[in-house]
């Protein structure tokens, strides 16, 4: 893989995870950003994915891969099994996001959330003018065919993590091309945030 | 021999394996002393030369230890032929591969229709009791006689996937990987429910005399009928509707009570070729231990695995109504539990609990690669 196909969400999280860690990647599709950390940083890496054609290719790029859905597994893991738990544009849908992040915080030491920003200016100004469900490059789904679930914002997280005293170690916005952080909650298309309770 | 396709390991033969001699006592579970004992078995491809490339495939129920390729003679290959060859799934260029008869079978290793050396008369119901770990144990003798130090791989579907998982727990440190198929830690009810109807079958037909059949009629039909259930648990509800629906045999109408739909025909024909290969009485041992099988000894089954080093892929199929996918990530939740490095497939399909001998891509596919990382994990 040749670096300039490696999507930036991708670099912000191989950035963020320290070498030798233990991984959890929840949602973790055909395992490219596994396959990345194993290569960069030597992780030990378990993947989760519910489509069982993305299994295959997991195995056939060598990977530890449970197929099943995010919602139920975590359960049977100790607390703070891996160093970190990764819900990389996963949490928008899986059926309960505040199970689910509350187990990866407990089984993880710490967890790396990518979503996608629901208030970004193109959506807020398609929902004001067309007054129909916003459609974009990042979020290309028609409302019958999304597998999105829920749609947050990066002030919905802020004020999510408050609630359940969750603590943002850092936070990463970008746009299309580039890493950004001017007005986040206005700019960014996707936001990644490193997290932690005690 | 014609029609020998160019990825089939052809001529092959069993060997036997002479175990139990006074200097090494074999002692099963159950604390009695097996001797003599043998073990039959098969191995295709090459062992290297640091003796790392052996993989042991475990059979079922029913198999034997010609899982690949052809005896002399026969047209029929071994009874996972499609998994084991050259760039099959179990590559015979890559791996050294050995398949044993259990203990308890009837198919050249010691068991009930062997002849007791005391009576010179075959055991009968007087072969000692076989567990799932007295299997095991013969086959870790046979891997020893071998020479082979760890195996890169242990793999079985249904009671060899017990086998596999009995590998995991009683020598955690000769191997290096596990594939456990369509198999479960242990029976449900439901299952050992079916083995009990099949050993009630043996027993009620006349001839099964207490097990002493050997040199009289065998209980066949009591076999047959006990073989006809296995294969309806074997199969699934659409896989059924789709071989036989409700076709009949014949057209000449129905007749009082013979078989008349396609179905029963099919059972009667497989209940019927069944009874000339297997022996009642190794029917009855097998399922028991089958049924007695607790790969986590009583405790729980992550409690057993803390020692594993190796890794392990799980695989299920969706219409596997006997060894449900729900049993099989039993499993897999001991291993997260334990820490084990492991993988998960529920493999869709539409065969039943037969999809581990049917639903080849797929299931070659997974299994293909996973070796493949073990495998390049040894250099």
């Amino acid at each position: 893989m040749s670096q300039n196909v490696i999507s930036l969400d991708y670099k912000i999280i191989v950035k963020i995870i320290s070498e030798n860690s233990n991984i959890l990647d929840l949602g973790c599709g055909s395992g490219e950003l596994l396959k990345l950390l194993i290569q960069e940083k030597k992780v030990k890496a378990q993947g989760v994915e519910i489509d069982e054609n993305a299994i295959y290719q997991c195995v056939e790029k060598g990977l530890s891969v449970f197929l099943g859905d995010i919602d139920s597994g975590l359960e049977d893991y100790a607390d703070k099994s891996f160093d970190y738990v990764i819900l990389n544009q996963a949490l928008q849908q899986v059926r309960k996001p505040d199970t689910v992040l509350t187990d990866s915080l407990r089984v993880g030491k710490k967890v790396i959330v990518g979503i996608p920003n629901f208030a970004h200016y193109k959506i807020r100004f398609q929902l004001f003018f067309r007054g129909k469900k916003p459609i974009t490059e990042w979020l290309p789904y028609e409302w019958f065919e999304t597998p999105n679930l829920h749609y947050l914002s990066v002030f919905d997280f802020f004020d999510y993590c408050k609630k359940r005293n969750i603590k943002i170690e850092n936070s990463y916005y970008m746009n299309a091309k580039k890493q950004i952080s001017f007005m986040p909650n206005f700019f960014a298309q996707n936001a990644i945030f490193l997290i932690s309770k005690d | 021999m014609s029609k020998k396709k160019e990825n089939n390991i052809g001529l092959v033969e069993t060997h036997y394996f002479n175990f139990s001699e006074p200097s090494n006592e074999f002692i099963l579970e159950s604390g009695v002393k097996l001797d003599p004992a043998t073990i039959a078995y098969e191995t295709y491809g090459k062992l290297n030369s640091k003796k790392t490339n052996a993989i042991l495939i475990a059979h079922a129920f029913s198999g034997d230890a010609h899982a690949a390729g052809y005896h002399k003679g026969e047209k029929k290959p071994g009874w996972w032929d499609n998994m084991i060859g050259p760039g099959k799934a179990f590559d015979t260029e890559k791996y050294f591969i050995i398949c044993s008869n259990v203990l308890g079978g009837c198919k050249g290793s010691s068991g009930p229709a062997t002849i007791n050396p005391k009576t010179k008369k075959a055991y009968g119901v007087d072969f000692p009791f076989v567990t799932i770990a007295d299997m095991v144990n013969a086959q870790k003798l046979l891997i020893d006689h071998l020479g082979i130090k760890k195996l890169l791989s242990i793999a079985g579907g249904s009671m060899g996937g017990m086998q596999a998982l009995q590998w995991m727990v009683s020598y955690p440190e000769a191997i290096r990987s596990a594939i456990p198929i369509a198999t479960t830690a242990k029976h449900s009810p439901m299952q050992i429910a079916f083995n009990e109807v099949g050993r009630q079958a043996i027993m009620a037909d006349p001839h099964w005399k207490e097990g002493n059949y050997y040199d009289d009629k065998r209980p066949l039909k009591g076999l047959s009928v006990a073989r006809m259930v296995g294969h309806i648990t074997y199969m699934s509800e659409n896989s059924m509707d789709n071989k036989f629906g409700r076709k009949l045999k014949s057209n000449r109408g129905i007749e009082k009570f013979t078989a008349d739909f396609e179905v029963e025909g099919y059972l009667q024909y497989r209940g019927d070729s069944f009874t000339r290969r297997f022996d009642p009485n190794s029917y009855l041992y097998i399922t028991k231990a089958m049924d007695l099988f607790d790969a986590g000894q009583g405790k729980s089954l992550h409690e057993s695995l803390k020692e594993l080093k190796a890794n392990v892929l799980v695989l299920a199929f969706k219409s596997d109504w006997l060894y449900p996918t729900a049993q099989s990530k039993e499993i897999v939740k001991a291993c997260k539990m334990a820490g084990v490095n492991a993988t998960f497939c529920e493999i869709d399909s539409n065969y039943g609990h037969d999809a581990f001998l049917l639903e080849i891509e797929k299931e070659a596919h997974l299994i293909k690669h996973f070796l493949q990382k073990i495998l390049n994990e040894i250099d």
